[in-house]
């Protein structure tokens, strides 16, 4: 069949697909039997452990390992890992040891002497000092914003933040790493880019991409912080070379929150200005922020994929700090920018007296958006909002707020899918992705489930090594619609080999078959039939294997989703209670509405715990990481999850990726939720007591 | 962590003795563990105080009597205490989550160390632990004190103390009895300790009278409402007299390096009925004398709205 006329299952007819499939994996991770990377144990195994330097900025002068070395225990040691740091937390030397105590009293007993340089840790302290501050990127647009000012019905000028946020994986970053022969190793990393990071490692190492075994079948978070193994990784695969021995690596909350990546921040001073009629009429915008040592920094301000903005002039400094490097974080650049955008369009609303629904309906590029704008407001009831934000008093002011978003989540091409049918009637599908927590396992075996007419549980789906069919990282949402196309054609080649064999048994031409109900039969009379084991006894001794490509037609890139939150603010306390959440999201086709529903509902979360509790806190004078864990950098816990309703918006029936999208504009909502309720507008986050109450007194 | 010996004590006695050839006490562990974790303490011994008999009997009657070794889900929970005491049930019942009441104690409580982030950090060496400086000055002070900081600017972080003094609780030792709220000590008497606790001193248990006519409650401000540390927090215990305050304790929580006691507080709302205008003004009160620092400013009026809103939460009054 022409690639261009393979269609997703049709969802009046489907089994699984486009329905609510719980996960194939689901009871393994409740019951334990699932195993991560964490709990991975190989006879003899030593335990890594890694000296990172305490100053933000220093060079290493001397290191003393003797005492390290001297004790019972140690197998290994490496000391020359980096002979500069540029944030505390770098990595310095590495130690492996018969326990992970020996390991950390090892840590301990290397003496390192450091020439401390100055450091500068945060956007704000940096942004005046021309050595750190990269060359603006500038955005030029339309007419020049000052010859606008005059004829705008209202102008806002402000300054607003968004605080550098970490991933929090549950799961730290880490790695068991084995040498199966002088050239050739296993290594279970907890990454969401097996392919990616056997490739990287290897090169790391020196040895063939195809000589090391890259193993992750689950994994506990990574939020786009896990593509590569990192300094861990070949450090890990160093040691277990030095030792002899298998090494594993998992780093400490501490080195997870300072040294493996995080959301950069963004500081914005802005100007904006909007007509009589609710459109947006000019912004001019200096941007800073900090993607680490680095000067290269960007976040997507102004949010011109959603909104019609004419005439813009902004500048983008990236301010380069002694801090760990950005990595992705779940929609890279977007919450930040989503943020800014979203909170000035609902200033100018609210200044020009318009209700900030109708100004966004005015604004937005496509039709889409001005439908999900109705849909979720009838969801929240819009009309039971507040009409005069700050109007009314009292302790507690309920308010709400809506925001929009974009993102591609296309397919890439590139992924190589394998599904074996044995002539005992067993189906094996694998491909070489993996799992970020979204449930790709889940639809690897229902999307070759559903073709051959099998309960799902009869398939098993192999994903999470390199050494499965090639596929590309988890990373811009992209990995279902790069994954499912080529899983669907690797099924409906070997469906059609199954369609071979069984023509001639049952008398029909190939393409007058179909599977269904564990039989494969004729369409036009169901009746002639044989079940699936019995066309499958017929098959090659050895069963058959079909590999399926990436079909482009079978996906697509583009969605958008618009979302309200309704907050209910204690006025005496500063603290805002998030009451609902109305998320409608489009990802195209469903393939399965369970896991759709949850990646909105993780979004949302993580979006909420945004708005209110993430902040990165860098210390000016010490250079330190003030909450290097989860005491103090809070996150968002399950009483505070309010209810959540994801609305499945299904505008084509193509595959397209939504990891990332639901997270984007949850945190601007929240803010314009808090200043419908009480006429008080934060304009830095998250929105805590302290945010609250300064913003009191600035106001009085 | 470093190793260590690892005792069982039979008697208070032999606990004691440790504890003075360089021992450290371990109660639910809680807090001690990341204590030794950051290598803030590196004893010869830890000294494992559950191993003892008693200190776990738990009393609301006629009295309050609580042993060191009481877990704060026990005092939580207890009926009797709640009636009579019912800020302290309040203030424990606050406290971090289910798994850290379940395993936490009175006399760890007590104990435990402040959560300021300098302190906590092995890397940085301030005060506290013998260097020469309090790193909150100029660094970030959010969490920091607000009344009766320096030359260190840490808060204690017990929620449960302060509703205990304001029932003018006493803390028995191994060595003597003392009104709880002289237990607690300022940075500027001893800035390395935060009680007042000798070498070899072990806290056995809390006691307080039965005080008829009292009306009680705890409110604590926090920044997560799950799961979170005082911002501030306010434990009030008001003896009525014919619908007016005939005396009043009001301490306050995570606002000072002890238990902070508003004696401003309690003049403002003495011989008035309670009413939102009275609790306001005890608030006001309250906070008169505070000294934020460059990032807790937002403390000041977050403390007189806890006073406000424990008062009227006392007085049973809707808020
Ligand atoms: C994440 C987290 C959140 C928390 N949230 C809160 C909160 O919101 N409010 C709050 O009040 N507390 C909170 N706590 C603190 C917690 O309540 C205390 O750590 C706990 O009560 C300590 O009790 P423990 O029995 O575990 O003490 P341990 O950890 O065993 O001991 C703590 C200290 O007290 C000493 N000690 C213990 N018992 C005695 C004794 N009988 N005599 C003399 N010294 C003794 C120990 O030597 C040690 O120095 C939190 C703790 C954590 C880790």
């Amino acid at each position: 069949m022409p690639q261009e006329q393979v269609r997703w299952n049709d969802p009046k007819t489907s089994r699984y697909l486009n329905k609510r499939i719980p996960r194939v994996d689901g009871p393994d991770k409740v019951t334990g039997a699932a195993k991560y990377t964490y709990d991975i144990a190989l006879p003899g195994m030593l335990y890594g452990k890694i000296l990172r330097c305490p100053h933000a900025n220093a060079r290493v002068e001397s290191i003393d390992v003797s005492a390290a070395k001297a004790m019972p225990g140690v197998r290994a040691i490496i000391d020359d890992i980096s002979k500069t740091a540029r944030f505390a937390g770098q990595e310095i030397a590495a130690v492996a040891a018969d326990t992970e105590e020996i390991a950390r009293d090892a840590i301990h007993a290397i003496r390192v002497t450091y020439d401390v340089q100055p450091h500068v840790v945060n956007t704000r302290a940096g942004r005046n000092d021309p050595d750190r501050v990269g060359d603006p990127a500038e955005l030029s647009e339309g007419a020049d914003p000052s010859t606008l000012w005059s004829q705008a019905a209202a102008v806002i000028e402000a300054e607003y933040y968004v605080p550098v946020r970490e991933h929090l994986s549950l799961e730290t970053h880490g790695i068991v790493f084995r040498w199966d022969g002088d050239d050739k190793a296993t290594a279970w990393v907890s990454t969401q880019a097996v392919h990616g990071v056997a490739g990287g490692l290897a090169n790391a190492l020196r040895i063939q991409r195809q000589d090391l075994t890259v193993i992750c079948n689950h994994m506990g978070g990574g939020f786009g912080s896990k593509f590569s193994a990192g300094t861990e990784g070949s450090v890990c695969g160093r040691l277990a070379r030095l030792a002899g021995k298998p090494v594993k690596l998992m780093l400490d909350r501490y080195e997870e929150q300072v040294a493996t990546g995080n959301g950069p921040d963004a500081l914005m001073q802005c100007k904006a200005a909007m007509t009589a009629d609710g459109k947006l009429l000019a912004i001019e915008a200096d941007l800073w922020g900090t993607n680490g040592p680095g000067k290269r920094w960007g976040v997507a301000f102004p949010y011109r994929t959603v909104y019609n903005l004419p005439n813009i002039r902004t500048r983008s400094h990236g301010v380069s700090t002694n801090t760990g490097g950005a990595r992705a974080l779940r929609a890279p650049g977007h919450p930040q920018g989503n943020f800014l955008t979203e909170t000035v369009l609902d200033e100018l609303a609210a200044k020009v007296g318009l209700d900030p629904l109708e100004v966004r309906k005015k604004n937005v590029l496509r039709a889409v958006w001005r439908e999900q704008l109705d849909a979720g407001a009838k969801g929240i009831g819009w009309e039971r909002r507040n009409k005069t934000p700050g109007a009314v008093s009292g302790r507690y002011l309920r308010g709400m707020g809506c925001a929009c978003n974009t993102w591609g989540g296309g397919g890439r091409g590139g992924s190589r899918c394998d599904v074996r049918i044995g002539s005992d009637g067993s189906v094996w599908v694998g491909i070489g992705t993996q799992d970020l927590g979204t449930g790709t396992r889940t639809y690897v075996a229902a999307i070759v489930a559903e073709d051959l007419g099998l309960p799902i549980e009869r398939v098993h789906a192999e994903i999470g090594s390199s050494k499965l069919g090639q596929s590309g990282g988890s990373g811009g949402s992209v990995t279902t619609a790069s994954v499912a196309p080529a899983v669907k054609m690797a099924a409906l080649a070997a469906r059609a080999r199954l369609f071979e064999v069984a023509a001639p048994m049952l008398g029909v031409s190939a393409g007058d078959l179909e599977c269904a109900d564990g039989r494969v039969q004729a369409r036009r009379n169901p009746s002639n039939s044989l079940s699936f084991e019995q066309v499958c006894a017929k098959l090659p001794p050895g069963g058959i294997e079909e590999r399926g490509e990436w079909n482009r037609s079978l996906q697509q890139s583009g969605v958008a989703g618009a979302q309200f939150v309704e907050v209910e603010v204690d006025t005496w306390t500063g603290n805002v209670r998030p009451i609902k959440v109305v998320a409608v999201q489009d990802c195209g086709y469903a393939l399965n509405r369970l896991a759709v529903e949850s990646q909105i509902i993780g979004g949302v979360i993580q979006g909420l715990s945004m708005a209110l509790f993430e902040d990165r806190k860098m210390d000016d004078p010490t250079g330190r990481m003030l909450n290097p864990d989860m005491e103090n950098y809070k996150v968002l816990g399950a009483l505070e999850v309010p209810e959540i309703v994801p609305i499945v918006f299904e505008t084509h029936d193509k595959v397209t990726g939504l990891g990332e999208p639901p997270v984007i504009p949850t945190a601007a909502a929240t803010g314009n939720a808090v200043f419908n309720a009480t006429g008080i507008r934060i304009r830095t986050l998250p929105i805590t007591p302290r945010r609250w109450f300064d913003a009191l007194e600035e106001q009085s | 962590m470093n190793n260590f010996a690892w005792l069982e004590p039979k008697s208070v006695d032999e606990a004691a003795e440790a504890l003075k050839q360089g021992g450290i006490a371990l109660a639910g562990g809680i807090d001690l563990l990341t204590v030794l974790k950051e290598r803030l303490v590196e004893p010869q011994q830890v000294v494992n105080l559950k191993s003892l008999p008693g200190m776990r009997s738990l009393e609301g009657r006629n009295g309050l009597r609580i042993g060191a070794l009481v877990t704060l889900d026990r005092i939580a929970a207890d009926e009797e205490l709640g009636r009579n005491f019912a800020a302290v049930a309040q203030a424990a019942a606050s406290v971090g989550s289910p798994q850290i009441r379940n395993v936490g104690t009175l006399g760890g409580n007590l104990c435990q160390r402040p959560r300021c982030w300098y302190f906590r950090d092995a890397e940085v060496h301030c005060l506290k632990k013998g260097g020469a400086a309090c790193y909150a000055v100029a660094g970030n002070n959010e969490y920091h004190a607000i009344f009766g900081g320096g030359p260190c600017h840490i808060v204690h972080p017990s929620d449960v103390a302060p509703a205990l003094i304001a029932f003018d609780a006493e803390v028995i030792t191994n060595r003597r009895r003392m009104p709880l709220q002289e237990f607690f000590v300022l940075p500027s008497e001893n800035v390395r300790a935060e009680n007042v606790l000798e070498i070899g001193e072990i806290v056995t248990g809390v006691e307080a009278g039965m005080r008829p006519g009292t009306f009680s409650a705890y409110v604590k401000m926090q920044e997560r409402p799950s799961f979170d540390w005082a911002l501030s927090g306010c434990a009030v215990v008001l003896q009525m007299n014919g619908g007016r305050v005939q005396d009043a304790r009001i301490v306050l929580s995570g606002v000072a390096p002890i238990p902070w006691r508003s004696r401003e507080a309690e003049a403002a709302v003495k011989g008035r009925a309670i009413s939102e205008v009275t609790a306001d003004d005890a608030g006001q009160a309250a906070v008169r004398a505070a000294q934020p620092m460059t990032d807790n400013r937002f403390k000041v009026k977050l403390t007189a709205n806890a006073v406000k809103i424990a008062l009227l939460k006392a007085a049973g009054q809707r808020v």
